[in-house]
């Protein structure tokens, strides 16, 4: 997977848990949890939909990878 | 007009989901009736064929008004009734018992004396919510016996007169489809003046957009939140979930019911606090190891093992387990645990998880995970919103360490959890650092004392200690 097709896949998977997040204004470095304040269940379902569209096995011992849209792009993009 | 929550004295039909002559099942969702914080799926409470809609689809009218009639199936025992509280009956009077009337007069005056005695917790509730004084009813029922028809036929006529005017015609007598009333309200336009080309004259979303000056519904798109404007595709957001009100005016009702109703906890109820530290490392290991082999659908969250606890302490400790009614506590037979939900885009909702204690990890976990989305889409049922006996709020995620709650009358007692975070703890005489949550507990002091708040959080913390046996 490209570091552009992670980015894709993060970005569509973000407007589903986060329908009200404006795209545009998160940067590769916002938070996910506390910036745009996803709760638990939110972050399960970003990482639901991440394993999902990229036939991934993401463990709990890799949520810390998907912090931020910048490290979680590198992780995906086996970086 | 069901109440949906002790705060809710209106609704506004959105949507019929039956029509007469439909034969319906007592639960079967058969209208979407809008308040002040949601759209709510509001469920039949009898089995029959529907008679008659009686409020129309964008009517608002007061708790207590009859919604539809519907006449009960043969099977059941009793006259026909009324779909959705008040009881509009087709056979004028209530049937009574053929007892001798000496008999009823005794037990009359016997129940005068003891008036709670025959009335259950749950009428009593219903009574609470419709704001009908109990002592001033006279039942219908089985040995003069209070019955929820009673209750909500005086809710009905206390009602009346404000009932019999007709609601602001504005809204009343147009048709229009529930898409096109929340594109009227986002434009601002007023669907009085739109003519519909719709079936019967409704005034469809396209008529609404023809209303709309060209370079004024340019400026009014650009003004629509990105919340509305981008669909869910979480829940598929239904129309009339956002309904008959705006963003903005969503947002102030929905600030105004919770108002209400916090200023009314907080003026009549005593709140006591206690608190506690929970260590919760073998929460956390057996969770970890329990998720590892599992795909993402199937892991839990720790708050799900936060709200087991929860449950499950509320059983053991029934004293704050209940409703605190008519100057008494009448503990609940179940725990039906209600979960404040925070919405995207500010207030919050409390729905029921029901029995709450008797389900698996698992299935506690996909309820929770259900009424969050549907909380968040305006899919709730009014069944969820009406009967929580015990709130849960779970400000972990906010990373807070605690949160003293008020509590949601008339229920006694709202626990709070914190984030679960590392800090130092003392274990066998050495420290160490440990995952720690903060439980709190506010309870209302006319139903319980601290010692029995002190026992429900012990009885948290024993529970967390053993998460194999949640």
């Amino acid at each position: 997977m490209t570091p552009d097709q992670a980015q894709r896949v993060i970005e569509e998977a973000l407007a589903q848990v986060a329908p009200d997040v404006d795209i545009g204004e998160i940067t590769p470095d916002t938070d996910l949890r506390d910036d745009l304040g996803l709760d638990s269940l939110d972050f399960l379902r970003f990482v639901e939909i991440l394993s999902q569209r990229t036939g991934t096995r993401i463990s709990e011992d890799d949520y810390p990878h998907l912090a931020t849209p910048a490290s979680a792009v590198k992780w995906l993009a086996g970086g | 007009m069901p109440a949906l929550g002790a705060d809710m004295d209106e609704g506004t039909v959105l949507e019929w989901l039956v029509k007469p002559g439909d034969e319906v099942h007592k639960g079967d969702v058969i209208a979407v009736i809008d308040t002040a914080k949601s759209a709510i799926d509001v469920e039949s409470f009898f089995a029959g064929t529907v008679e008659r809609l009686v409020t129309g689809v964008g009517q608002t009218v007061p708790v207590g008004t009859v919604l539809a009639t519907i006449t009960e199936s043969p099977a059941e025992p009793t006259a026909p009734q009324s779909a959705g509280p008040p009881a509009e009956r087709k056979v004028p009077g209530q049937p009574r018992p053929a007892a001798p009337r000496k008999r009823e007069k005794k037990i009359a005056a016997a129940e005068q004396a003891h008036p709670a005695v025959t009335i259950s917790p749950l009428i009593r509730k219903r009574a609470y919510e419709l704001g009908v004084d109990l002592a001033k009813l006279r039942g219908s029922g089985r040995g003069g016996a209070v019955t929820r028809a009673d209750v909500e036929r005086a809710a009905a006529e206390r009602q009346r007169e404000v009932a019999l005017k007709p609601p602001s015609p504005a809204v009343s007598r147009i048709r229009a489809t529930p898409l096109a009333r929340r594109v009227a309200a986002e434009l601002g336009v007023d669907l009085a003046g739109v003519t519909g080309t719709g079936p019967g004259g409704a005034v469809s979303e396209a008529d609404v957009r023809r209303a709309v000056p060209a370079g004024e519904a340019a400026q009014a798109r650009e003004a629509v939140p990105v919340r509305e404007a981008v669909p869910a595709p979480e829940a598929a957001q239904r129309p009339a979930a956002a309904g008959a009100r705006s963003g903005a005016e969503r947002a102030l009702s929905m600030r105004q019911a919770i108002g209400r109703l916090m200023a009314r906890s907080k003026r009549e109820i005593p709140h006591y606090y206690v608190s506690n530290t929970v260590d919760m490392t073998r929460s956390l290991d057996w969770l970890h190891e329990r998720n590892r082999e599992l795909e993402v659908s199937e892991r839990l969250v720790s708050a799900a093992l936060l709200l087991k606890a929860a449950a499950l302490a509320a059983r053991k400790v029934p004293g704050l387990n209940g409703y605190w009614l008519d100057d008494q506590f009448s503990p609940a037979d179940a725990v039906h645990l209600g979960l404040v939900i925070s919405l995207r885009g500010g207030g919050l909702l409390t729905p029921a998880i029901h029995d709450a204690a008797d389900l698996q990890l698992a299935e506690l976990m996909s309820r929770m995970r259900d009424l969050v989305i549907r909380a968040r889409a305006g899919r709730l049922r009014g069944s969820e919103l009406t009967d929580a006996t015990i709130t849960v709020t779970n400000l972990g995620d906010q990373g807070v360490e605690s949160v003293f709650g008020v509590i949601y009358p008339p229920q006694v007692a709202l626990v709070g959890f914190g984030k679960v975070t590392e800090r130092p703890v003392a274990v066998g005489g050495l420290i160490g650092v440990r995952p720690v949550v903060v439980t709190t507990l506010a309870a209302d002091h006319r139903a319980s004392d601290a010692m029995t708040g002190a026992r429900y959080l012990t009885e948290i913390s024993d529970l967390l200690q053993r998460p194999e046996e949640l």
